[in-house]
């Protein structure tokens, strides 16, 4: 079937058979292989992607479903070669170890974000449920999205001119 | 993982997949939010030939009330439930179940409907539907018809559906009086289906006493079940902390659990019994002082 989907903006054409997911869709065919498959059952939350804005597991999903729709994976984050506020995040507060769950829990958190851009600490943990990390726990991954809320609340203040000067983060 | 190849298809409209249904017949299977039918082909539990995907259907989303009930689209996501602040005041028993289903990525593809039409007895809104004395609207070639959800399920993964129907909505009474409820759930882990569960709806008349009280119960049996008994003990009566003893000591005997890898029988039975004085109690504190007399 001929599908046309725009993921990070870019339109693709392409002709896939009914079965094939969405996540396979993107690794194999777009070679865009920063989504991740873990558990491959739902479970694990390592393909999370944006469909349409809404965070969903992208191995539970036909890339036909997909047709005339827009996706956003990990390579979205970035902009102009700079990490998107949550990778730097993620870097700083060492919130990953293999790295295996990490473009999950980033799709994950900046659909969080995008909801709720200033979450508690049982918001994270309540938004992230769907994404499993089996090597180190939560407690960085949790850290660093709210040192991202706050560089997020900071830049959106700044862009609207309540922050006179960059210099004054509130972290 | 892959499932079997099969045929798709995508209809437009609801007249559309019930003359795909007909046409299919055996071979064909809806494809809702697919979280729970895309895992079983991939596992190959399931292999159907073809798949009738009904997400592009606009007319299966959403709520509206009519006729003193609320009618809620069968394509409408557990996450729209979750969020939906119109729904909070009147039909709680919505953002109380939702936000307990699996996690926040499968409830923003799962559906209400495709929820009841898989079945599960560990489906949230099974035991939801049922204390809220819903029923599931169906279309198919001979047209529409309404089945009370006491009679839709009629065993694990089976319901009261006709082949070429297609479940189109849920249909919920609106409340007569003040009204209370509350979902209760244990989970080994964040996500995960019930060890056992229950939900709690209770309405109140204007002598204070319960005029309304449905208990469904979820994981503790082959289908969503009601605990009738707790349910005919709080009729007529003040929600007094007798009462509730009384009625939550009930709760269990309507309930079949089975020893399993999630716990014993017994402790499941026991769950439920406090879950009922605990959802009880709650809903007593919060219908205080909402009718004259308590």
């Amino acid at each position: 079937m001929k599908i046309r989907v725009k993921v990070n903006g870019k339109p693709y054409e392409a002709d896939v058979e009914p079965r094939t997911l969405l996540a396979y869709f993107l690794r194999e065919t777009l070679k865009l292989t920063g989504t991740h498959i873990g558990c491959d059952t739902t479970t694990c939350g390592a393909c999370t992607v944006l469909l349409d804005g809404k965070a969903v597991k992208s191995c539970t999903i036909l890339a036909v479903q997909a047709d005339g729709r827009e996706v956003m994976t990990v390579e979205g984050l970035e902009k102009d070669g700079q990490l998107h506020p949550l990778q730097a995040a993620f870097w700083e507060e060492h919130a990953l170890h293999c790295g295996y769950c990490t473009p999950g829990m980033l799709m994950a958190s900046y659909a969080l974000l995008q909801e709720n851009p200033m979450p508690t600490e049982e918001e994270i943990r309540f938004g992230l449920s769907g994404n499993v990390c089996r090597c180190t726990g939560y407690m960085n991954i949790v850290k660093a999205v709210q040192s991202a809320a706050r560089k997020l609340s900071v830049e959106s203040r700044e862009a609207v001119g309540e922050v006179a000067t960059s210099g004054t983060a509130a972290d | 993982m892959f499932p079997n190849a099969f045929k798709y298809e995508a209809p437009a409209s609801v007249d559309e997949a019930v003359r795909l249904l007909a046409e299919y017949g055996y071979d064909g299977k809806v494809l809702a939010g697919g979280q729970s039918l895309l895992p079983m082909m991939k596992l190959r539990v399931a292999a159907p030939a073809v798949l009738i995907d009904i997400n592009g259907i606009d007319a299966l989303q959403g709520w509206r009330e009519v006729d003193g009930k609320l009618r809620v689209g069968a394509m409408t996501r557990h996450a729209e439930l979750e969020h939906a602040a119109e729904l909070r005041d009147k039909y709680p028993l919505f953002f109380q179940t939702a936000r307990w289903i699996a996690d926040p990525l499968i409830r923003n593809r799962g559906t209400i409907g495709g929820s009841l039409v898989h079945a599960d007895p560990g489906s949230d809104w099974g035991a939801a539907m049922i204390a809220l004395r819903a029923e599931v609207e169906s279309r198919g070639p001979q047209g529409s018809r309404l089945i009370p959800v006491d009679e839709f399920f009629v065993d694990t993964f089976a319901t009261a559906l006709n082949e070429d129907e297609l479940a189109v909505a849920v249909h919920v009474p609106s409340p007569k009086g003040p009204a209370a409820s509350r979902y209760m759930k244990l989970e080994r882990r964040a996500g995960d289906f019930a060890i056992a569960a229950l939900a709690v709806h209770v309405a109140l008349g204007n002598d204070g006493r319960v005029s309304e009280a449905g208990i469904g119960i979820c994981a503790c049996g082959p289908i969503p079940l009601r605990a009738a008994k707790a349910e005919a003990a709080l009729i007529g009566r003040p929600l007094t902390e007798e009462a509730i003893v009384e009625a939550s000591k009930l709760v269990p005997e309507d309930a079949e659990p089975a020893d399993d890898l999630r716990g014993s029988a017994e402790y499941k039975r026991d769950v439920l019994r406090v879950f009922a004085a605990r959802a009880l109690r709650d809903i007593a504190k919060e219908l205080q002082g909402k009718v004259g007399v308590q």
